[in-house]
């Protein structure tokens, strides 16, 4: 069996790495630093990190103040409180003055399962490319979580790091760039390109495989900078293709499928499907399960691939 | 500058922010009149600051979270050397780097954008943070409006001001009892003012908002560990008879008549 890794831990273990780095940063955590896994930080630098309680606005706006004052802080709670219930002082309080505030929500997606719907953020995305001068980073496995942590220290202003809930395979490399802005290609391919990010990953390259089988050459291309986001790896494998099908673990509406399309639109000749939840909201259940019923699993993205590619 | 003199610059900054207004013909007059003197009690008395060094590290920072009354703010740092006083004739203007609500990353002298109401002072709050979290000696100043401390995240920060045992911040309130639809119990009850922040936690003092040698006194009490809470009971409108105690005035330019009714009560004569 493949080795595997929590995403959150691994997102626990980057910021005591950056932590120990950079003096500046300090953690904020909304009463769940048991599940985000910002605890780790916490255990090795207990003077550093902050519980907020449950308030997730005050929070945000507190890290303003915060990078106002020159400090770096990593603030972490579940993506539906943070990013969707603190919205507007995100808005108006992190990215409007562009403060150096760093999100690093967990608990994204339908892999939240048992919790059900009124846990499963299938919108933070969404709400975070509304905003001007927002990175958006969504981690497929550890390493990149690593990455992603580092990269957001080196980046002044406010970054957003998709952290979901599972454990995951390594899909990337130790050694693998990551470029903030710049998709990785984990997959080439000459008949479909499936823009993938995040969990998505895994499905996107078995479906890959799926498709390998059937005499079909897919490529997997991993989108892990949603914004800014790489519009001319988008255009090159779209015009090389001739078929994209996009594979995220959040709404259609605004997530990776929609930043694809409207990259796309207008500027390439190719066929375009999205995989992705269709305008409704999660429920509790195991993941893999969900995954099934929300049409998000491997077979899903090679029907799509299939049906665009005309076999 | 005495408070005497003191007392005298506040009628000629009320002066600049009935200018403003007539010029933007847009804004808020009422309750920029009626903070002048909090904010010069900070300005001009307590706050260590540096208009040569806007961001100069160890500034007390001061946070007007009722953005809404920036032409107040604005008045000041044109006066206090900020930038140029001729800026505040283009507020709200296109070119102009004066917002119709605070902005840092235009305006020099505005530590916080503001105008979303409640989030100022939970970014103050931050700020407080910070400076015990470095070890400086630094205090972060918020001013309020009454109506503002209907959002619920104003108490948040105040739970958590007092959590972190904040006592180098100061939550001044502007209370003139009035907000945009009416007064404030009409619209929504605020109840026993001072008795809620003190049960969060506050060191709370009651002073005359028109007096400046009051709230600087209030400003330098000791608040035992505390974060302070100082309300300020202020007129809305202050000044200006027609616009005093007046809701109306929330949100409205004076026409040209108006200006000049305002310009001649304040006793001031304005170029232009």
């Amino acid at each position: 069996m493949a080795e595997m890794k929590s995403l959150r831990i691994a997102y626990g273990e980057a910021l005591v790495q950056a932590g120990k780095l950079d003096d500046r940063i300090v953690v904020l955590d909304a009463d769940v630093s048991s599940a985000t896994m910002t605890n780790i930080f916490k255990k090795a630098y207990p003077d550093r990190h902050y519980n907020f309680g449950i308030a997730e606005a005050n929070m945000v706006c507190a890290a303003t103040g915060m990078a106002q004052s020159g400090l770096i802080p990593f603030v972490s709670t579940f993506a539906l409180f943070g990013a969707a219930r603190a919205f507007e002082p995100l808005r108006n309080s992190v990215a409007y003055m562009g403060a150096n505030v760093k999100l690093g929500l967990s608990h994204s997606g339908l892999s939240v399962g048992e919790d059900g719907g009124s846990h499963q953020a299938v919108e933070d995305i969404a709400l975070m490319r509304l905003l001007p001068g927002m990175t958006i980073f969504v981690p497929c496995d550890a390493f990149e979580m690593e990455k992603a942590v580092k990269a957001a220290v080196e980046i002044d202003g406010p970054v957003y790091i998709r952290v979901a809930r599972p454990v995951t395979e390594y899909f990337t490399a130790k050694d693998d760039p990551f470029v903030p802005g710049k998709a990785n290609i984990l997959r080439d391919g000459k008949d479909a390109a499936i823009f993938a990010a995040g969990l998505m990953i895994e499905q996107a390259l078995a479906a890959a495989k799926i498709l390998e089988g059937e005499g079909i050459s897919a490529a997997v291309v991993n989108f892990h900078t949603i914004k800014p986001f790489d519009q001319d790896t988008a255009l090159e494998f779209a015009n090389r293709c001739g078929v994209v099908v996009t594979a995220e673990e959040h709404s259609i509406i605004g997530g990776l499928g929609s930043a694809v399309a409207q990259a796309l639109m207008g500027k390439a000749n190719c066929k375009f499907d999205m995989v992705g939840i269709r305008d409704s909201y999660g429920k509790s259940g195991d993941p893999a399960l969900l995954f099934k019923e929300y049409g998000l699993t491997a077979e899903d993205i090679a029907g799509k691939v299939r049906d665009k590619v005309g076999i | 500058m005495n408070i005497t003199e003191q007392t005298e610059k506040a009628r000629h900054l009320r002066a600049d922010i009935i200018k403003m207004l007539y010029l933007a013909k847009s804004g808020h007059p009422g309750g920029s009149l009626s903070c002048v003197e909090m904010l010069m009690a900070l300005y001009y008395n307590v706050a260590k600051i540096d208009p040569k060094n806007p961001r100069w590290e160890k500034r007390d920072r001061i946070v007007m979270s009722k953005g809404h009354a920036c032409p107040a703010l604005y008045a000041v740092l044109a006066d206090k050397g900020y930038f140029p006083r001729e800026d505040l004739w283009r507020l709200r203007k296109i070119d102009s780097h004066l917002q119709g609500h605070p902005d840092m990353r235009k305006t020099p002298g505005v530590d916080v954008s503001t105008g979303s109401l409640g989030q100022g002072v939970s970014v103050a709050g931050g700020m407080a943070l910070a400076a015990k979290h470095k070890g400086e000696d630094i205090k972060a100043y918020a001013i309020l409006g009454d109506g503002e401390i209907q959002e619920g995240l104003v108490w948040e920060a105040c739970m958590s001001a007092a959590h972190f045992g904040l006592d180098n911040l100061t939550i001044l309130l502007d209370h003139n009892g009035l907000q945009i639809d009416g007064p404030n119990d009409e619209v929504m009850s605020l109840g026993d003012i001072m008795g809620k922040f003190a049960a969060f936690g506050f060191h709370c003092e009651k002073v005359d908002g028109h007096n400046i040698g009051e709230i600087v006194g209030a400003l330098g009490t000791d608040s035992h560990g505390k974060p302070k809470f100082i309300c300020c009971e202020t007129v809305k409108g202050k000044g200006v008879s027609f616009m005093e105690n007046n809701f109306g005035w929330h949100g409205k330019a004076p026409n040209e008549g108006e200006y000049k009714t305002a310009l001649g009560e304040l006793g001031v004569e304005l170029d232009g």
